[in-house]
């Protein structure tokens, strides 16, 4: 459990901040019952990943050095992607070793975590109390899987919550053809991939599709959408933290 | 072989709309991927395995030029000869000089990947020599003016109506669409082949320095009668398979097979040690192992070190979505899939080739089932870091990623950008929560809604409550 004022740094994550303000905000009403102080440095924008895996090594390096003074002096940072977690903890690649920033970019690395890898290991479970119902099932985000190793902790989180079903889809750890740029550089391959994968969340008859990562969230709604399957998708903080009674991410204001 | 690779993205949406490419890859993410966790399941060591084969190939790696003089050393006490050959014309020349030598017609070929890369096929029928294709696989594309798809099999873009057409077009027999008929076909066509040949022509998947033998692992016993029944037998390999014991070589025989095609041990592994000795009952005269670099001490010391210790067991490409989407044709060149994507820039440049290490997603399955540990995501980012210092990228991305730095370096305009994107999106989308078309982000909505900010920036939010 956490020491009493530990003080956790917000990575909000740019997608989160464009389009999805809930998630950060039941980012911190997760950390807050699991008793730690929340702030949100102001000098964070993007981790820097669209540069980084796009071969711009100099502007990933100014960015990662700017995101590594906001944090710090943070026990903890802590951010609702693995996606973008994974990319802070790529950091120290950026920097030569020996290169003072190198020292620093590990330091951060140490103190960077997944949200819901972070809530298993600190929170306290039995506090989790949210008014959900339904039957979900998971998509695995490729960088908090792989690189994170998350994936039995936020079933074990939503496993505390009584109302929910979770019903696993086939291929739950296939990449649904996000891949940041690449779903835009290569279009119709982006578009097989995760139509394969809107396929394979239909076929689950469950009533909400949940992960923890935007990006991903983004394209599977689009085309879920897309394809007129009435399926909500979410990011499972906003289950957790029991705020699922806005609309699911890309759905009218007013479900009729 | 006609480099292909600069075209992967018009290839890619061929293969995306041909029925008949899409339902026998089908098969393959059918197949070899849960064959493979089957057999890993059943082998608790499997990831101690990798461990093990990860450090003797990187300590191979460290020490290659005392291992190959090794090799070489015992493959000549053996009574063979080995040639080394810097480019791929070099190792052309070489073949087609021992097989001038001899006076040879025709060349029977167990299946080896090397050859495609150097496209010895083509050179060998220019000057007179004909080879012939003994893997079942290779059999057919040869019939059919095809290359392979996959590094393990080869014609797994095919469906078995087509193995039937090119059978019945060729053979002048009557037409079967059945499997088993279809081989024994092939066997009795291939038959007078291996008979025949005067010289046979094999890949190696390893080379071992302290016996000088070469190995080969195949399914079907093709490799056999190709190595020992003609006079001279030719071994084609590159340098990086080299392992200095036989015992290392079982290490990486257990990983081949259960990473290859879920199997405990491939069929036959076929070991040749030099040409025939007094009281030998078979065997070749005349043993030849042709050692191929071509680019592949560039990589030494390089940051793409690490690529030298794949194995061609394929697992990468057979879990590749990717892969699984376009087949192997889309790449355009010899190696497919994610070590395709490593290797392909390394031998044909990455002008050539720059869209293959960016068609992927960095999903990371392929790291996670390599038998050998290949960081396959980091090795294709650096092709990507490559490709931008030598401003091969287009001028769209470079002007894009230079914009979006630019804000994304200065909080306060980012923060200013951020929410009039916002408000942007959410005038585009009005009631709906979702736009079905948006300016410049056609690539996009061309396929999928875009969901639409649910309010304003977080930022803003957050300082509206003065937190």
């Amino acid at each position: 459990m956490a020491s009493p004022r530990s003080r956790v740094g917000l990575f909000v994550t740019c997608l989160a901040d464009m389009f999805r303000p809930e998630v950060a905000f039941a980012s911190v009403k997760l950390l807050e019952m699991a008793g730690f102080d929340v702030e949100v440095p102001e000098r964070q924008t993007c981790c820097g990943q669209p540069a980084f895996n796009s071969g711009a090594r100099h502007d990933s390096a100014a960015i990662a050095r700017q995101t590594i003074e906001a944090f710090d002096g943070f026990e903890y940072v802590v951010g609702p992607s693995g996606s973008c977690i994974g990319m802070l903890h790529h950091y120290p690649e950026l920097f030569a070793e020996g290169d003072p920033w190198h020292q620093r970019a590990l330091d951060l690395k140490s103190r960077a975590f997944e949200i819901t890898s972070f809530l298993a290991q600190h929170l306290d479970m039995d506090k989790l109390s949210s008014s959900f119902k339904g039957k979900v099932t998971y998509h695995d985000s490729c960088s908090g899987l792989r690189e994170l190793g998350v994936k039995r902790q936020p079933r074990e989180l939503l496993s505390k919550i009584p109302g929910v079903q979770i019903c696993e889809m086939e291929e739950s750890e296939t990449c649904c053809g996000f891949g940041g740029t690449f779903c835009v550089k290569y279009p119709d391959i982006s578009n097989r991939m995760v139509g394969n994968k809107s396929e394979n969340i239909r076929a689950t008859g469950a009533d909400t599709l949940l992960a923890g990562d935007l990006g991903c969230l983004l394209n599977m709604a689009g085309k879920l959408k897309r394809e007129g399957i009435d399926i909500q998708a979410r990011h499972v903080v906003e289950i957790l933290a029991d705020m699922a009674s806005t609309p699911a991410i890309g759905e009218a204001e007013k479900r009729s | 072989m006609q480099i292909k690779s600069p075209e992967f993205k018009q290839n890619a949406r061929i293969a995306l709309q041909d029925a008949n490419l899409q339902r026998a890859l089908g098969n393959l993410k059918a197949g070899f991927p849960q064959k493979r966790a089957a057999a890993v399941a059943r082998l608790p060591e499997f990831d101690q395995l990798r461990d093990e084969a990860r450090d003797l190939k990187n300590h191979i790696l460290e020490h290659l030029d005392l291992y190959l003089e090794e090799f070489e050393k015992n493959v000549v006490a053996n009574g063979g000869t080995v040639h080394w050959c810097r480019t791929a014309e070099d190792a052309r020349k070489k073949i087609l000089e021992i097989c001038k030598d001899q006076d040879a017609k025709t060349v029977t070929k167990g299946k080896s990947m090397v050859t495609e890369e150097i496209d010895l096929n083509d050179y060998l029928e220019k000057n007179g020599v004909t080879p012939v294709e003994t893997d079942l696989g290779e059999y057919i594309l040869q019939l059919r003016k095809d290359h392979p798809s996959h590094i393990i099999a080869p014609a797994i873009h095919l469906n078995i109506e087509d193995v039937a057409d090119a059978f019945h077009e060729h053979h002048k027999r009557p037409k079967s669409n059945d499997p088993a008929h279809l081989m024994r076909e092939a066997r009795e066509m291939l038959r007078k082949h291996f008979v025949a040949a005067d010289v046979g022509i094999t890949g190696a998947n390893f080379l071992v320095a302290e016996t000088g033998s070469t190995i080969i692992c195949t399914n079907e016993g093709n490799g056999d009668l190709t190595q020992t029944l003609p006079k001279t037998h030719i071994v084609v390999s590159s340098i990086e398979k080299l392992v200095p014991t036989l015992e290392d070589m079982t290490l990486f025989l257990r990983l081949l097979a259960r990473s290859a095609t879920g199997q405990e041990f491939t069929v036959y592994n076929t070991l040749s040690s030099g040409p025939r000795r007094p009281g030998d009952q078979d065997g070749p005269e005349n043993f030849h192992v042709v050692l191929v670099d071509n680019g592949r001490s560039d990589m030494v010391g390089s940051e793409f070190q690490e690529m030298l210790r794949c194995i061609r067991c394929s697992a990468c490409m057979n879990h590749c979505p990717v892969y699984g989407a376009v087949g192997g044709h889309s790449y355009g060149w010899v190696y497919p899939g994610p070590m395709g994507s490593v290797l392909t820039p390394q031998m044909v440049g990455i002008e050539n080739a720059g869209l293959l290490p960016n068609a992927s997603t960095f999903c990371g399955k392929c790291e996670e089932v390599c038998p050998v540990r290949i960081p396959l995501p980091k090795l294709m980012r650096h092709w990507r870091d490559k490709e931008y210092e030598k401003h091969l990228s287009p001028t769209s991305v470079r002007s894009g990623l230079a914009l979006w730095s630019f804000f994304a370096t200065r909080p306060k305009l980012y923060r200013l950008f951020a929410s009039v994107g916002n408000r942007f999106l959410r005038f585009k989308a009005g009631k709906k929560g979702r736009t079905s078309k948006l300016p410049l982000a056609s690539a996009w909505t061309d396929h999928r809604d875009m969901p639409a900010p649910s309010g304003k920036t977080f930022m803003q939010q957050w300082k509206e409550q003065n937190r």
